[in-house]
């Protein structure tokens, strides 16, 4: 273990022994170098939103043709500064007939239960905050504690629009998550474990590969979870003024914008770690800060894609937004883990008479996956062919277009 | 006194005081919110005994799915969330008994249980105790006639939901 190598495990080595050396027992040293862990990847967490936040309204800026953020600092990097202190100055406002303690509960809620998350996800094969054996049902708790604090700060700011973006939230956040557990099923299935690193070890062959309808579900439905655009009808402006967040005005407001971008960023990085194949990479095993970098860059990959996704699709509607939930995830997600369940089964019957060598083993796995993924595909396509909208239904006489009224024969003439 | 048995008496504080709160509270969503600091104490309780699945399995079920629809059935019923009657009946003293009686009985039991004075099982490592589980959960000479029951259950459940919830064809 050396500095360039893996300065995170060297430094909390070196800073151990420091504290041994004071004079701290065992427990108390592993205490503290533990809540300094906790404290950096908190840090970490919130120092990485200023950055997305500017990278997310650069890249809307860019897309809808306009420039973006470009005052402050080179392209405008640092603009997210001044919009903090901005929002530090801001008053804060409590609506009469607000239930104080939880209103100001919830905003904490949603932001750490964002947090949270993080604890779990490995950055490289050495540097985990924790790596629990149950890591992946540890995401699903967390996940549900954020919905918790929406329906709270909708609940409690005595406000109509307030309680309708709760109303939703429940709807689409608890609803949503059926088809992501399901589909994280799926993860767990193949690398059999339920701790998050050791399935980031299971994949000798990236998870995307072995089940990409999984890795479809569990995107959707994390962008659902986040309750941005197309799925942002908890805070749909046109309909609802903000939403959960109408009342909250200052920092208040603040932490649930970060709690947002941090959530964003958060699924990006499960995607990443679950199917992208977290820090693996050339090299990582031996230098573990690769594997910070491969991940980054994969994590980042991902985020692409969801600003993506949130700058060009338009809002669905609750009801379509339910069906395409109830109608279409759920019952493919629980397709797909009987399939799935069944292939890895039959495959580990059959593979150990096909005489295969060991560096191949993992790539057959992967074919016979990604065929069987393929054919439900194919088979999703055709039953939801047998289902399109054939014809619009008439409800009236077609009028004819306006017509210009015939110009009086004066200006004929 | 080691750091376990603090953590243990702090928490068992903590859902005991949030326990009583949900009963005496008068506003039906702070009643809610008590519950769910209750059921996060247990949640404390199951990592304290070093079985970390049940912890995480008691936050995803209780906390993130039955109080999540308490406060959201509570949150449809707006007119009487605040509750400013009488918070017992004549009865009380019935339920009192029997709540008395009950501990009466569990108290009882346990003072005659050995457990406390034996040492604990030798622990298998983690996931070697979660693939117990799971195996013992549907092997036909342990538990699988009660999960199938529970799941039986469920689906019941489920079902007479969808009934009620349904719309009636005429």
């Amino acid at each position: 273990m050396n500095f360039i190598s893996d300065p995170v495990a060297f430094i909390a080595d070196l800073l151990a022994k420091l504290l041994f050396r004071i004079g701290l027992s065992q427990i108390q040293v592993t205490v503290v170098s533990e809540f300094i862990g906790a404290f950096l990847l908190g840090v970490f967490g919130f120092s990485l939103v200023i950055f997305t936040i500017w990278l997310e309204r650069k890249l809307y800026g860019r897309i809808q043709d306009r420039i973006g953020p470009n005052r402050v600092g080179p392209w405008g990097i640092f603009q997210t500064f001044p919009d903090m202190i901005k929002i530090f100055t801001k008053e804060y406002i409590t609506p009469v007939g607000a239930d104080k303690i939880v209103y100001n509960l919830a905003p904490i809620l949603s932001v750490s239960a964002v947090l949270l998350t993080w604890a779990v996800i490995p950055f490289a094969p050495t540097i985990v905050g924790t790596d629990l054996n149950v890591g992946v049902i540890y995401l699903m708790a967390v996940g549900s504690i954020g919905a918790l604090g929406i329906i709270l700060a909708g609940w409690s700011s005595n406000n109509k629009y307030s309680l309708i973006g709760a109303f939703r939230a429940v709807a689409q956040v608890v609803s949503y998550e059926v088809p992501m557990i399901l589909a994280l099923l799926i993860p767990v299935l193949l690398g059999q474990s339920m701790g998050v690193n050791s399935l980031v070890y299971a994949q000798k062959v990236w998870f995307i590969f072995l089940a990409p309808v999984a890795a479809f579900i569990f995107f959707t439905s994390c962008m659902a979870e986040t309750g941005r655009a197309p799925f942002d009808l908890l805070e749909a402006e046109s309909e609802i003024v903000a939403g959960y967040q109408t009342e909250y005005s200052g920092l208040k407001f603040g932490m649930f914008y970060v709690g947002e971008f941090l959530h964003a960023f958060t699924i990006s990085a499960l995607v990443a770690t679950l199917f992208l194949g977290g820090w693996r990479g050339p090299w990582a095993q031996q230098v573990p800060i690769l594997g910070v970098a491969w991940f980054f860059m994969k994590t980042f990959l991902v985020y692409f894609v969801v600003v993506l996704i949130r700058i060009s699709m338009p809002r669905l509607r609750i009801d379509q937004m339910l069906n395409f939930n109830w109608k279409f995830l759920t019952p493919l997600a629980l397709v797909m883990l009987i399939v799935t369940a069944f292939v890895e089964k039959g495959f580990l019957l059959i593979s150990p008479d096909l005489g295969l060598t060991d560096s191949a083993l993992p790539w057959v796995r992967a074919g016979v996956h990604l065929f069987s993924n393929l054919v439900v595909v194919l088979i999703t396509i055709q039953i939801l062919k047998s289902h399109r909208i054939k014809a619009v239904r008439v409800v009236a006489k077609p009028r004819p277009v306006a017509v210009a009224p015939e110009p009086p024969a004066s200006v004929i003439s | 006194m080691t750091a376990q048995q603090i953590i243990f008496l702090v928490v068992a504080a903590v859902t005991l005081i949030a326990g009583i709160s949900v009963v005496t509270s008068r506003n039906l969503i702070h009643s809610a919110l008590w519950l769910i600091l209750t059921l996060a104490g247990v949640a404390v309780f199951y990592v304290l005994l070093n079985a970390g699945f049940f912890a995480v399995i008691q936050v995803v079920v209780y906390i993130g799915a039955i109080a999540i629809l308490f406060i959201f059935a509570v949150m449809l019923t707006r007119r009487v969330m605040q509750d400013t009657g009488p918070q017992s009946n004549s009865y009380w003293w019935l339920g009192a008994l029997i709540a008395l009686l009950l501990f009466a009985g569990i108290a009882l039991i346990f003072t005659n249980w050995q457990g406390f004075k034996a040492l604990p099982p030798v622990m298998l490592d983690q996931s070697g105790k979660l693939v117990q589980l799971g195996l013992s959960l549907v092997s036909p000479d342990k538990y699988l006639l009660p999960f199938e029951l529970a799941s039986v259950l469920l689906v019941a459940g489920m079902i007479g939901a969808i009934y009620v919830a349904g719309e009636k064809k005429q």
